[in-house]
């Protein structure tokens, strides 16, 4: 797992720069049926209307509708700069939005950062994890929600609590005073999920928790996931790749292409045949389009 | 005096070498480096002991003595300041960013005292509190430069300084000032009682070392600069800790100068400048902080501002002509960070922790 630089962003936002340009001809309503776009129930604990964020002369995300019930799990599926992490990283206060309204708990909320959107109890699990190599398990478990008896830092409770907690979750860390550059990419990613449930959030966005993961490691957060289903409490975003995992762990799937969401369904009414079949189709038909003005 | 002083120092610097250089490269060898390593300030604090006794032992074969009481003073009054500045860089140095201006910051701050005290008639402690907030406010310059208009640091701060210079020049048309009468009394216990720097500068290490560990400022310090990205994403602010640590660093430089103008009783406008800045640089990697953020410490930066005051010191002492100085000096800082650097590795491979 490598660490990303403080120029990661830019570049990721480059990325989503290039994905919606190389699409800009696919302004196509047809692309996907819009099944299941109900009208928000009294159960949503998040919802997102008409959610639109441009970076610069780039059109990132376009009038997004997305809801999240109490309880359930929604995979976030679609190519590399489609907007998925840009949709989660407005959803968790990191970027603002341009226009449209957040909905936490059928009240209207406008996010002004990350820590806003925590006391909200929204938290999120980074791709790039925001863990801090140099830091050990323990503080990185409770970065800027250290524990603290003023002015100090109350480590020995920190330690003791981030111990009881991983134990309690499964994640075999050796000691939580090791430095987390130490650790794998599962332990790591494990201990960013960990930092997350342990937050008492209840509104958790996971963006890509199961990239450049072994076996093993897939199954250990795959199984964080599936506890935290059975607790019943907490809701989730999910961003993932692999559409056999996302429809194996999650209630439902929107689909996302070029800013917008194209499909919205329970998972038990596709497959991944189908899904795959959208996403190609729609890469072949940009590609011909693309062709044509050339 | 000195023949005690010095056996003493010899007596205590000499058990944990002799074992080890007998033995050569053995097991008890790597197992004390693993050991000694995981504190990367004993290995300079064993350097500093080995100077120690180095020059007390070529100063008592010749005429001059390293370890008088009068020679410690000068020591002590040779690594305050760049024991306080040093505190200032290591925090900086930890979140990513470094401060070239401290010195100049240091310059300026007598002559504001100064003016303040005999042009407008200040009580002598505000215009003492004044010139200290006109070291935040540099800071505060520095940060909104740095983190607000993205300047590198190393640019913004080299701007600052340059205009600091400017101004201390021009304010003073280059000549020196002495300390107000009025100010006289406060002074000593600032800079000029014979260990009052020494005695701020370890108030100073102690206070910082604290924040610095065991606070969240401190924690959030190193996140900063350990995953910049990663901290804005877990909520830090990111632009206060820089902007805070650019005004900590901009207090202590008005501090020193203050000290210093204090300690010489003149307000000498060609003080300060690069040199106690890049001492204190120096002194902050030597004591194991990472030019490239995230980790480093304070207490390995006094350690290093004592190295380096004894190596300049010591090499007066025993009579180095002033020339060749920076040479042997220059020489010496690389020869020690190499020595750390190979230590270090020695360390990662024998100790395997």
């Amino acid at each position: 797992m490598t660490d990303p630089g403080p120029g990661e962003w830019a570049d990721l936002t480059q990325a989503d720069a290039d994905g919606f340009s190389g699409g800009a001809a696919t302004n196509d309503p047809t692309l996907g049926p819009r099944l299941g776009m109900s009208v928000g129930s009294a159960t949503d604990v998040l919802r997102a209307e008409h959610l639109t964020k441009r970076f610069g002369a780039v059109t990132a995300l376009v009038d997004i509708e997305l809801r999240l019930a109490k309880g359930e799990i929604l995979g976030l599926i679609g190519d590399n700069g489609a907007g998925k992490s840009t949709l989660l990283k407005i959803l968790c206060g990191f970027h603002a939005r341009d226009t449209g309204r957040i909905v936490v708990n059928g009240q209207e909320v406008a996010l002004k950062s990350v820590d806003h959107a925590r006391s909200l109890g929204i938290d999120a699990v980074y791709q790039d994890l925001a863990l801090i190599n140099q830091l050990s398990v323990y503080h990185n478990m409770f970065l800027n929600r250290e524990r603290v008896r003023w002015p100090l830092l109350s480590n020995r409770s920190m330690r003791e609590a981030a111990r009881q907690y991983l134990d309690e979750m499964g994640v075999n860390i050796p000691s939580v005073d090791t430095q987390v550059a130490s650790l794998s990419g599962g332990q790591r990613q494990a201990i960013a999920v960990a930092r997350a449930v342990y937050s008492d959030a209840k509104i958790l966005l996971l963006d890509e928790p199961l990239a450049a993961m072994g076996a093993k490691e897939v199954a250990l957060i795959l199984d964080l996931v599936r506890d935290l289903k059975r607790r019943g409490d907490v809701s989730i975003i999910v961003i993932a790749h692999n559409y056999g995992q996302v429809l194996e762990i999650c209630d439902r799937v929107n689909l996302l292409q070029h800013g917008r969401i194209t499909l919205d369904k329970h998972a038990s009414e596709t497959s991944v045949q189908e899904l795959n079949d959208i996403v190609v189709a729609e890469y072949r038909r940009a590609l011909e389009s693309r062709q044509r003005t050339s | 005096m000195s023949d005690t002083a010095q056996r003493a120092v010899g007596s205590l610097g000499e058990p944990p070498l002799g074992p080890a250089a007998a033995r050569g490269p053995s097991v008890q060898l790597r197992q004390a480096l693993a050991i000694a390593g995981k504190q990367r300030e004993l290995t300079v604090l064993v350097v500093v002991v080995l100077l120690v006794v180095y020059f007390g032992f070529i100063s008592s074969v010749g005429r001059s003595s390293f370890l008088t009481s009068v020679n410690v003073i000068n020591l002590s009054q040779i690594a305050a300041p760049i024991i306080i500045i040093a505190i200032g860089e290591v925090l900086l140095l930890v979140c990513g960013e470094i401060d070239l201006s401290p010195g100049f910051v240091y310059s300026f701050a007598p002559f504001l005292m100064y003016f303040l005290v005999v042009y407008h008639g200040f009580p002598v402690i505000l215009a003492i509190f004044v010139t200290l907030l006109m070291g935040l406010i540099t800071g505060w310059v520095n940060g909104f430069l740095t983190v607000t208009l993205g300047l590198p640091s190393f640019i913004a701060t080299l701007g600052t300084g340059f205009v600091l210079l400017g101004i201390t020049l021009t304010t003073s048309n280059a000549t020196q000032a002495t300390i107000p009468p009025s100010a006289v009394e406060i002074g000593k216990w600032i800079g000029s009682y014979s260990y009052s720097e020494i005695v701020w500068a370890i108030i100073l290490v102690v206070i910082f070392h604290v924040l610095f560990t065991r606070t969240r400022w401190g924690l959030h310090t190193i996140a900063v600069g350990g995953n910049l990205l990663g901290a804005r994403e877990a909520g830090i602010n990111v632009a206060r800790v820089k902007y805070g640590n650019f005004m900590i660093t901009g207090v202590l430089g008005a501090f020193v100068g203050l000290q210093i103008a204090f300690q010489t009783a003149v307000i000498d406008p060609s003080a300060g400048g690069y040199t106690p800045m890049f001492y204190s640089v120096a002194a902050a990697v030597i004591g194991g902080t990472a030019m490239l953020g995230g980790s480093g410490t304070i207490i390995g930066a006094f350690l290093g501002s004592v190295m380096l005051a004894v190596l300049t010191d010591g090499f007066s002492v025993i009579g180095i002509s002033a020339y060749p100085l920076n040479l042997i000096f220059g020489g010496t800082i690389l020869i020690a960070m190499i020595a750390n650097i190979q230590l270090a590795r020695l360390r990662a491979a024998g100790g395997g922790r």
